[in-house]
């Protein structure tokens, strides 16, 4: 399928590209933007993540301590370092992009966000559940339960924040970036809310990492 | 979860953006009401609890899920078709990570009551997170009825 453009003249918040910023884009009009074309979903990515699933569900029955350290650190770790980077490393940079740069970024990025974040999430969680059972941190009786516990609230505030307004900004603005005429105001305030959701939960991944390092110690 | 160009061409102009319901600011409380009873009933494993902080937590989200549905039900104009394209495919994949979660609770020997509503919590969850996704996406579009009178 071909390209899109996106016209540059409705955002306001950045300056508009100059014309033929983008390699291969000689037919857009002055101040238009080509984007590349894209699944909102990779369907190359989905066997992976069933694979991954798959596996997961396997160590969970399984219950051995291995396994399920294994995808809890994996995960947790996955989780960790792309929230930080986005929010941290990525997000400053996005900022002060170009708008022929940010939107082929974001096409590129946002829709292997969509099956990397949700698969991490679940990894780290449901392997982490089944860990602390089969370690006996769950109980009440633990003598650590209280970071335990602290540890359940900064995931949950996390959860909130991911699936209340990261996720959804992530899907649409993969939504917005398929149209025939993108609105770049759009794009623009939903890839704000996305990186700022990334830096807040970036930032709680930091009580997370406190957390987890004291459990771990003992 | 491809969009089709029919419905893509049916976008708002920038800054038309329609007046909506707060959808994603009661779809937040609800779910932080969720969290807050699963953290709740977790907390206090494997001792018996008193459910009704978790009841009442469950209630309030699930209200707060009806009147969510409900205010945008009542919303003029919304794009509908693209609201139950996007949700649909969000509620097949959360249903998948509900049903692991759930998978986990049972494997833990979990029973009772507190199986009984940590599965509410949870379907409210599966159920208000692929609305706050599809209503998000929905919002930016339009219905074709709306832009193009020929529909």
């Amino acid at each position: 399928m071909a390209d899109v453009t996106v016209s540059a003249a409705t955002a306001s918040a950045v300056p508009a590209a100059p014309a033929g910023a983008v390699a291969g884009a000689p037919a857009a009009p002055p101040g238009a933007v080509q984007r590349p074309d894209f699944q909102i979903v990779p369907r190359a990515g989905l066997p992976i993540v069933a694979v991954v699933l798959a596996l997961l569900i396997a160590a969970i029955a399984a219950n051995k301590l291995w396994p399920l350290e294994f995808f809890h650190v994996v995960g947790g770790a996955t989780w960790t370092i792309v929230d930080l980077f986005l929010g941290f490393v990525l997000g400053p940079i996005i900022g002060r992009m170009s708008i022929p740069a940010r939107v082929e970024l974001t096409t590129r990025l946002m829709p292997k966000m969509v099956l990397i974040m949700p698969t991490a999430v679940t990894v780290t969680l449901a392997a982490g559940w089944q860990l602390a059972s089969y370690l006996g941190t769950v109980q009440s009786s633990y003598a650590l339960h209280g970071w335990v516990v602290a540890s359940y609230i900064v995931v949950g505030v996390m959860s909130v924040i991911a699936l209340g307004l990261l996720e959804p900004a992530n899907i649409a603005v993969l939504f917005e970036l398929k149209k025939p005429q993108p609105n770049p105001a759009v794009i623009e305030r939903l890839m704000k809310r996305f990186i700022y959701c990334a830096a807040i939960t970036g930032t709680m991944q930091i009580a997370t990492l406190v957390i987890m390092t004291k459990l771990a110690s003992g | 979860m491809t969009s089709d160009a029919s419905a893509a061409a049916a976008e708002p102009p920038a800054g038309s953006e329609q007046r909506l319901p707060p959808v994603t600011q009661l779809g937040m409380t609800s779910l932080a009401l969720v969290v807050a009873g699963g953290i709740y009933l977790a907390a206090h494993i494997p001792n018996s609890v008193s459910l009704a902080p978790a009841i009442a937590l469950l209630a309030a989200s699930v209200l707060l899920l009806a009147g969510n549905l409900l205010a945008l039900a009542r919303t003029p104009g919304f794009a509908w078709g693209r609201f139950f394209e996007v949700a649909k495919w969000a509620l097949l994949a959360y249903a998948v990570i509900g049903g692991m979660i759930e998978y986990a609770f049972v494997r833990d020997h979990l029973s009772g009551g507190p199986l009984v509503v940590l599965t509410m919590l949870l379907v409210v969850w599966v159920v208000h997170v692929p609305v706050l996704i599809a209503f998000t996406v929905a919002r930016y579009a339009t219905p074709v009825s709306a832009a193009d009178p020929a529909h």
